[in-house]
C-alpha cells in the first residue's frame, strides 16, 4: 500500500495545492483520465468545506487528506475536526439558490467572510455524494471524515501493462 | 493555473451584452475575483451579462454560487446572466447541481448574445 498523507492550515489557497497533490498521486496509481477529473471535483469540494469549517471554528487545527494506493483501488479520505454537517440537501440548487453567495453576512471578516460568503458545506458535501459513486460520509463527534474510492484498473488493463507487469 | 478574466462589450437584437471571458480555476481561492468583477459590472449599469466558460479548467460549487449571485443581482435588474460551456466536465457539475434549469447554457458566445428570451 502506497500513501500520500497531506495536512492543511485551513486556507483557500490549500485548496488549491491538495487537488493538485492529490490528482498527481492518482494519475500515478493508474487511475483513470475521467475519474482523475471526477476525483478532482470531489476532491475540491470535500477540502473547500473542511477548510470552511475550520476557519470558522477550529483555526489553529490543520485538515487531513490521506491517499491509500490498495489492491482494492484508491481511497481518498478527508478528515475535519469541524461542527457536524446539517441534514442531507435534496435539493442542491434550491441551497446554492438560497445561500446569496453575495458575502452579505457582515459579522465575520477576512478570510472567515469570504469563506462564509463562499462555502456552503451541505451543498459541498452533496456534490461529493452526487458525483462520488463509492463514498461514506462519517459524523462524530470530533468532526466528519468523507472517504471516497476509486476502482484501479489492473496491471493487465493499463495500456503497457503487461510490460510493467512482467519488468 | 489562476484565474483569468476581461470583458467586452457586442452587440446582439436585444441591445448590448457584456461579454466576461473566464479562463483557468473557479475554486474557493479565486471565487472571490469573478464574485467583484460580476458586481462591478452591476454596479456600473451592466445588466445583460454573458459568461464565456470555455476557457474555464475547474469549476467548484463555491464558483457555482458566485454565479448565482451574479444572476440575482441582475435578476434584480431585469436582466440576464446567460453561460458559455461545451465542456463536459464543467456542464457535469451544474448537472449534479441541478442548475441546468436555472442558468440557459449556450453553445458560443454568438448564440448567448443573439439570445433574447
Amino acid at each position: 500500500m502506497a500513501v500520500v498523507e497531506l495536512l492543511l492550515s485551513p486556507l483557500p489557497s490549500h485548496v488549491r495545492t491538495a487537488r493538485l497533490v492529490v490528482v498527481a498521486a492518482a494519475r500515478r496509481a493508474g487511475l483513470d483520465d475521467e475519474l482523475v477529473d471526477e476525483l478532482r471535483l470531489a476532491l475540491g469540494e470535500a477540502c473547500a468545506r473542511a477548510v470552511g469549517l475550520h476557519a470558522r471554528h477550529v483555526p489553529d487545527q490543520p485538515v487531513q487528506v490521506t491517499i491509500s494506493d490498495t489492491a482494492g483501488g484508491l481511497s481518498v479520505q478527508v478528515t475535519d475536526q469541524g461542527p457536524a454537517a446539517g441534514p442531507a440537501v435534496d435539493d442542491v440548487s434550491a441551497g446554492l439558490l438560497e445561500s446569496d453567495g453575495d458575502g452579505s453576512r457582515s459579522d465575520f471578516t477576512g478570510v472567515d467572510r469570504m469563506l462564509d460568503a463562499l462555502v456552503d458545506p451541505d451543498v459541498a458535501l452533496a456534490v461529493v455524494t452526487g458525483l462520488v459513486d463509492d463514498v461514506d460520509v462519517e459524523h462524530g463527534p470530533g468532526g466528519t471524515v468523507v472517504t471516497m474510492r476509486w476502482p484501479l484498473p489492473t496491471a493487465a488493463q493499463r495500456p503497457g501493462g503487461t510490460a510493467v507487469a512482467t519488468s | 493555473m489562476d484565474l483569468s478574466l476581461s470583458t467586452r462589450t457586442e452587440s446582439g437584437p436585444g441591445g448590448d451584452r457584456t461579454v466576461v471571458v473566464v479562463g483557468g480555476e473557479i475554486d474557493v481561492y479565486t471565487a472571490p475575483k469573478l464574485r467583484e468583477q460580476l458586481i462591478d459590472l452591476v454596479s456600473s449599469g451592466q445588466y445583460h451579462l454573458v459568461v464565456d466558460m470555455e476557457g474555464v479548467e475547474f469549476l467548484d460549487s463555491t464558483g457555482l454560487g458566485v454565479l448565482v449571485g451574479g444572476l440575482k443581482r441582475v435578476r434584480a435588474h431585469e436582466g440576464s446572466l446567460r453561460l458559455v460551456c461545451t465542456q463536459e466536465r464543467i456542464l457535469k457539475i451544474f448537472r449534479i447541481t441541478g442548475l441546468t434549469k436555472v442558468f440557459p447554457i449556450h453553445s458560443s458566445v454568438e448564440e448567448a448574445v443573439a439570445a433574447t428570451d
